[in-house]
């Protein structure tokens, strides 16, 4: 397996830390242009190490973003060209993790972790509130 | 023969280190002097052996001793010697020798600067070191020996990996290496506490400069590892939530927690369960990176290329040491309920807050970088998280912190009047909006919410910095003299605030452009023309390049030349990118050479980045801030 | 439960995952149309541009399509085995020759011989994509409804056919 991965590797000539460059703008539009960017960089290479297709020089990473444009320029929406990765290649061609079943629970997190501390930390204030209160009685209400 | 020493001087270290390991912590329980000054022998005597063992290493290294398997494999004649040098550190048997190393040295700097607290304490936690020192030693020398030798002896190294063939690698490793190791001591503190039961405001003030000298490191460590990776890796980026970025990035958001909780624990001996369990988290984090960077579970750019034969002995000891910890944690946090109180308008609440959002934080990175592998455990496939959901997930907890951040610093303890509050510091708030509008609009000539955001809040956490050190330095209302404390955190938070300009001007206006380019053509990006003057040859020490000289000017006027290259290395053949950089205080030019088309043309990435210095000045200036904490007199202080 | 128990209990929870985490190969990519049929393709073969090869030739037999190309060093390792299948006329054995030109292949097969019943020219890659190529050498293995069954990435040896091919195909058999 490993061996294999160095063949491909080597053979694609493989440079370390180069970048993908089309030869001109995908669009001319700026708007798509735009977009366009963005989904490539959103795209994960699926030979490389953890690079998106924006930034790899491998010819796969060169075929998906033509895959991309041609997608885009017949008119397919976001959901769409991620659908098309996702149908070839799995979730993990995707940097940005779909809002569907098994990786809802990424999204929701976020706000479930800040919504759960804030619950505690009001919690643990009152406590501490009422141990305040409770000291300013024995100090006979003289409170420092 | 200098490996063999080399390696017979690790197995000596072993040793001692199980002297040093389990000597005093006995000594301790029996209360018995002689066994507990083992520990200062003993830690003295591990650091020379491994200070003699690492120095073994680079001494083959820079003496091209071929017949070292590690050495062969790393290093190669024509290698620049200071790059043999950090050659040494460049993979995993030689990072992990200079791990322990590490580990050895700060022991030995506990042994040595330890006025003024208990000889039981000190002999618990050197104790503790030393038991980290043995499941190290032992793992480097049962699985990850760095002096095995390679009969017959090759002729020429395979050469130093050629992204590694900068001064990033000399600095990097070890800065970052100090930090995350650095906390094994904050670690062992907390054991030593909870072994005994006694943790009290002394312990937290005996622990704190030790905290804050690892996290000052880790955090110039994690500050360069971003930039090196910005120049060095030839996309422009900064950072990327790759899983070893966020494996240096957990332990300092905890550490971070750590260095306020323990303020808090010997104010006012609060918070003491936090400190506890934030100690042992800095550290099993730290143990945590280490296992996904060794085991060959991830897949990075960063990760040591092993087998996971290694995976399961680190991640043996992580669990042990994890697990030893937190169950002495759930056995002793009960007792250490405190009954202070303090109101909701309190430095107690906001330093809460800090906590609990620092940790929202870290669990979320933790999420996102465990979840991939969740997922395909639970056999849903695989699935990938990267920077579009981190920078989301990252932002819900911190922006309330970076708000919070400037009003904490003005409160008092226990409990804080209102009025003067407000009157302190509605103007700054109030300032801070108003930058937060007219920066953007003027300088970059655009607004959005998250850019007003994100320029209010840096200019509310600058302004909010300056008050007290510019308030001592004016002696108004009869302030007192800023303590070195005090003016450490007013500079450390400024630092944040730098960072946050960095971020947030960076990710907003900087520009990106990819063009085939021929010689002699122009290309305009972000106002400024660049001209591909030529492409020319040329030589290096241990490599051949093809370099672009690229002339940038501003409306006619010369600013500057960059020279971005491609080169090959003799023996690796495999082709680098060494981007032109031009670099100023407000503003990166950024090029990079990419392939060859047809027909003379080449492409081209040219990058505008507005800003971008902050981020690592920030950085910098929150480690400087951490320094001048440190010094404070208190902590120089040996009595208690 | 005292809740100080918490982060013991979710580090014990944690480890099995990371053990488990371990034995699985970070860069090895599942098919996604194992059990499904698979992608449609429609090619012209490498030997004679005129004639076509597509998915409709899979059915009716089990067959193997190997992705393969001159520039792959593993598909020079694999393509002795192959040509022992082809000798042993175990399973009819098509291709996808991926971004490669045309006679530097064709003089490939001249020379080394030619194991495929036939080779479709994917010289732009799409078909590659639409499979879910993400290296060369490539195997599946195709059920006569035209369903994958398996993918193996990597270069084919008797090891590895004993192991995941020859059971499965066996199974088919029955």
């Amino acid at each position: 397996m490993t061996q294999r991965l160095i063949v491909v590797i080597a053979s694609l000539l493989f440079t370390l830390s180069a970048f993908a460059i089309d030869t001109g703008k995908a669009f001319d539009d700026p708007e798509m242009q735009a977009r366009y960017e963005r989904l490539i960089a959103e795209t994960r290479c699926v030979t490389c190490q953890n690079q998106s297709i924006k930034d790899s020089n491998a010819f796969i990473a060169a075929d998906l973003r033509r895959e991309i444009q041609r997608l885009m320029s017949e008119g397919k929406s976001d959901e769409e060209v991620a659908e098309f990765l996702v149908t070839r290649y799995g979730d993990f061609v995707l940097y940005r993790p779909r809002m569907t079943g098994k990786t809802m629970l990424l999204w929701i997190a976020p706000f479930a972790f800040i919504l759960f501390a804030i619950f505690a930390f009001i919690r643990v204030l009152r406590h501490r509130m009422a141990l305040t209160m409770d000291d300013e009685a024995a100090d006979g209400g003289a409170a420092q | 023969m200098i490996p063999e020493i080399g390696h017979f001087a690790l197995i000596l270290a072993l040793s001692l280190a199980l002297c040093q390991g389990v000597l005093p912590l006995i000594g301790a329980h029996r209360n018995d002097p002689a066994m507990m000054s083992v520990a200062r022998t003993a830690a003295y005597g591990q650091f020379v052996f491994v200070a003699i063992s690492f120095g073994c290493l680079i001494w083959a290294f820079v003496q091209d001793d071929f017949s070292v398997l590690y050495v062969a494999n790393h290093s190669q004649l024509s290698l620049p010697t200071v790059y043999k040098v950090s050659a040494a550190w460049s993979a995993h048997e030689g990072s992990l020798l200079m791990w322990i190393f590490i580990l050895a040295a700060w022991t030995m700097a506990v042994a040595r600067f330890n006025a003024g607290i208990p000889k039981v304490l000190i002999a618990r936690v050197i104790g503790v070191l030393g038991l980290l020192s043995v499941g190290f030693l032992l793992f480097a020398l049962l699985t990850s020996n760095p002096f095995e030798r390679l009969i017959p002896a090759a002729i020429d190294g395979a050469d130093l990996n050629p992204l590694l063939q900068d001064p990033g690698l000399a600095i990097h490793p070890p800065l970052l290496y100090i930090g995350y190791v650095g906390f094994s001591v904050a670690f062992a503190f907390a054991i030593a506490a909870m072994i005994s039961g006694d943790l009290d405001q002394n312990w937290a003030r005996w622990t704190r400069p030790w905290t804050i000298v690892a996290w000052l490191f880790l955090t110039l460590g994690v500050a360069l590892g971003s930039w090196w990776a910005y120049y060095e890796l030839g996309w422009g980026g900064w950072w990327f939530w790759d899983a070893v970025e966020n494996a240096s990035f957990m332990p300092w958001l905890i550490g971070t927690a750590l260095i306020h909780s323990l303020a808090v624990t010997e104010r006012r001996g609060l918070f003491k369960s936090w400190t506890l369990l934030l100690s042992i988290s800095a550290f099993s984090l730290s143990l945590l990176g280490t296992f996904l960077v060794r085991s060959g579970i991830i897949v990075s750019v960063h990760a040591f290329a092993t087998d996971p034969t290694r995976g399961f002995f680190i991640l043996g000891f992580l669990g042990v040491v994890v697990i030893g910890a937190l169950a002495l944690y759930a056995w002793r946090a009960p007792e250490l309920d405190s009954d202070v109180g303090f109101s909701p308008l309190s430095r107690e609440t906001f330093l809460l807050l800090n906590n609990v959002l620092l940790v929202v934080a870290t669990t979320l990175v933790l999420m996102g970088t465990l979840a991939p592998l969740i997922v395909e455990m639970l056999n849903g496939g695989k699935i990938s998280v990267g920077p579009p959901w981190f920078e989301i997930a990252f932002m819900v907890p911190m922006i309330p912190l970076v708000l919070l951040l400037g009003l904490g610093m003005h409160t008092a303890w226990r409990k804080q009047s209102t009025g003067p509050w407000i009157r302190l510091l509605r103007i700054p708030a109030i300032v801070a909006v108003l930058i937060g509008i007219v920066l953007p609009l003027f300088f970059y000539g655009r607004v959005s919410l998250l850019l007003v955001v994100g320029c209010a809040a840096a200019a509310w956490i600058v302004i909010s910095s300056l008050i007290l050190p510019v308030r001592s330095w004016r002696r108004e209302k009869g302030a007192s003299a800023i303590t070195r404390s005090a003016l450490g955190m007013s500079i450390a938070h400024l630092g944040v605030g730098l960072f946050v300009i960095g971020v947030t001007i960076v990710s907003a206006f900087g520009v990106e452009s990819d063009r085939a380019m021929r010689q002699g053509e122009t290309l305009d990006v972000a106002g400024f023309e660049f001209e591909l003057r030529e492409v020319r040859e040329v030589q290096g020490p241990n490599y051949t390049a093809i370099e672009g000289v690229v002339e940038v000017r501003r409306d006619g006027e010369f600013v500057a030349v960059v020279r971005p290259q491609k080169r090959q290395y003799l023996v690796q053949k495999n082709w680098m990118t060494e981007a032109g950089i031009h670099p100023n205080w407000n503003k990166d030019l950024f090029v990079a050479l990419g392939d060859q088309l047809g027909d003379g043309a080449w492409s081209v990435r040219i990058q505008y980045k507005p800003m971008i210095r902050f981020i690592w000045l920030g950085a910098f200036i929150m480690a400087l801030g951490g320094l001048v904490s440190v010094s404070d007199r208190r902590y120089r202080k040996s009595a208690s | 439960m005292n809740k100080y128990l918490i982060p013991l209990i979710a580090v014990v929870v944690l480890i099995p995952i990371l053990i488990l985490g371990l034995q699985s190969d970070p860069r090895e990519l599942p098919s996604q149309y194992i059990g499904k049929p698979a992608p449609e393709f429609d090619l012209p073969t490498l030997k004679d541009p005129q004639k076509r090869v597509s998915t409709a030739d899979l059915r009716g037999q089990v067959s193997l399509v190997n992705i393969w190309a001159t520039w792959c060093a593993g598909c020079r390792a694999e393509h002795n085995f192959l040509m022992q299948l082809h000798r042993e006329q175990v399973i009819p054995i098509y291709a996808i020759n991926w971004r490669d030109n045309r006679p530097g292949a064709l003089d490939w097969l001249a020379q080394l011989g030619d194991p495929y019943v036939a080779s479709g020219f994917d010289e732009e890659g799409r078909v590659g994509i639409d499979w879910g190529v993400y290296g060369a050498p490539e195997t599946f293995l195709v059920n006569a409804e035209g369903h994958v069954l398996f993918r193996y990435p990597g270069p084919l040896n008797r090891t590895v056919w004993d192991q995941e091919f020859a059971p499965r195909i066996l199974e088919l058999k029955q």
